[in-house]
């Protein structure tokens, strides 16, 4: 029945409708070719910040890279800010930076982002976190979604020090962390390229996130 | 930030009495791709309770029409229905104006793409996917075909019962949900592992109903599904 009924946790509650897998034909409906709403680069010539590439592979269990999963960021422009009512210094916000992409993995199982390292965000506290792209994750055999995000390896002290407090990379296992920190590879003529592989399984398990 | 937090504080958690754990033993290919350990908590700061922003006059406004929105002038082949329902939040406060992201099979049980090799016809008047969005009341409607079931290889004879996929963010990074539709009254359905992975008493919330109120006459039946995404949190720890 698809009229919501009642979940009986708390007071005057409908029940979550359950998620479902995505499957393996999700391209058109959501990765359409010359996407208008979201695609893997998210930059123009004109957005201000520091460019960045960010790129890697999915692995399943066995090791094997998968070529039907489908990533998305969601992240805050150059100033830590959201292009997003609930962000308090939105006002600023160049225009047209939306902060929102999508990219799914190709026949290798590689993907790959072009966007812009985004300012520090702080978190409910109003400590300072470390620069940061949300990440969702899906792909047949997902049953659900899975929530993450990428951080990114830092030279300068500054942004170190920022990694070294963030409030959650605080909560994750030392021994993890680095499942979620991209690495800095050689600089291109264009700007930064960050690596950063995702796990779904296996000894290098990549860290994902409930709220 | 004071008024910020007191007109968000955020969302209630996921409901794990609702949602198919990742591991699901009837649908094989989990076995390799579910993660392994917990998810680990975080609170919800504005990483968490912001989302993309999508604005309706950036759509082609025929794109609520499966039928034709392949754009060759033809109408796709098959039966023409009506999906439409309310997108709420646990509460049952409505959730207006957001993107909804739809994609099907044909109604012989064919995917527009490129990976399915399901020996069954294309129809290139049929792409099997559309956008569009809640009105002010969280209403949506889309016009489509019925889709056909197709044939898997989670088991030596699996059959995908007919479904279509629904996308929606909702208000937060938080209530990103990706799920499908099925069909009242369909058999396939308690044989299907993906439908039975959800937990029973959650996953009739899957299933769409006939609808004869809305069913347009001499046009096409209607079938309702109403999406309920996470409500807001009552409480500041409730979203912590």
């Amino acid at each position: 029945m698809s009229r919501p009924s009642g979940s009986g946790s708390s007071g005057g509650s409908l029940g979550q409708t359950p998620a479902q897998t995505l499957g393996p034909f999700f391209h058109q409906g959501l990765v359409p070719a010359e996407d208008e709403l979201a695609g893997p680069v998210l930059v123009t010539a004109h957005t201000p910040g520091r460019r960045l590439r960010l790129e890697g592979h999915v692995y399943d269990g066995g090791g094997v890279a998968i070529p039907d999963a489908l990533l998305e960021i969601w992240q805050a422009d150059h100033e830590g800010r959201y292009a997003h009512p609930l962000d308090a210094r939105r006002g600023a916000s160049d225009g047209g930076f939306t902060g929102f992409g999508r990219a799914a993995t190709d026949v290798q199982g590689a993907y790959a982002f072009d966007t812009i390292l985004p300012g520090p965000v702080r978190d409910p506290e109003g400590r300072l976190q470390a620069p940061h792209l949300n990440l969702i994750v899906g792909a047949r055999g997902m049953a659900r979604l899975a929530f993450g995000r990428v951080y990114f390896e830092a030279e300068e002290p500054d942004a170190r020090a920022l990694l070294d407090t963030d409030p959650v990379l605080a909560r994750v296992p030392r021994e993890r962390q680095r499942t979620l920190i991209a690495r800095l590879s050689e600089p291109t003529a264009t700007g930064l390229v960050y690596q950063l592989d995702i796990h779904l399984q296996g000894a290098q398990e990549t860290v994902f996130f409930e709220f | 930030m004071t008024s910020e937090r007191n007109s968000a504080l955020g969302y209630r958690g996921l409901d794990a009495s609702a949602h198919p754990p990742y591991a699901c033993p009837l649908y094989g290919s989990t076995a390799r791709r579910a993660p392994q350990h917990a998810p680990i908590r975080v609170p919800q700061g504005l990483s968490e309770r912001t989302a993309p922003i999508h604005e309706p006059n950036g759509f082609p406004p025929g794109d609520t029409d499966l039928t034709t929105n392949a754009g060759t002038g033809v109408t796709a082949l098959g039966q023409r229905i009506l999906v439409g329902g309310r997108v709420l939040d646990e509460q049952g406060r409505a959730v207006p104006n957001t993107l909804l992201e739809v994609w099907q099979c044909n109604a012989a049980g064919r995917y527009h793409h490129a990976q399915d090799v399901h020996d069954a016809p294309l129809d290139p008047n049929f792409t099997g996917s559309g956008r569009l969005f809640t009105d002010d009341s969280g209403r949506y409607q889309f016009t489509t075909i019925r889709p056909g079931a197709y044939p898997w290889r989670n088991s030596a004879n699996a059959w995908r019962p007919a479904h279509i996929h629904f996308s929606l963010f909702g208000p937060a990074f938080v209530t990103r949900l990706i799920t499908q539709m099925y069909f009242e009254g369909d058999p396939l359905l308690q044989l299907d592992g993906i439908y039975m992975s959800v937990p029973e008493g959650a996953r009739e919330r899957l299933v769409a109903r006939y609808d004869h109120e809305t069913t347009r006459p001499h046009f096409g039946l209607s079938y309702r599904f109403d999406i309920v995404l996470r409500g807001r949190a009552e409480t500041p720890f409730e979203g912590s």
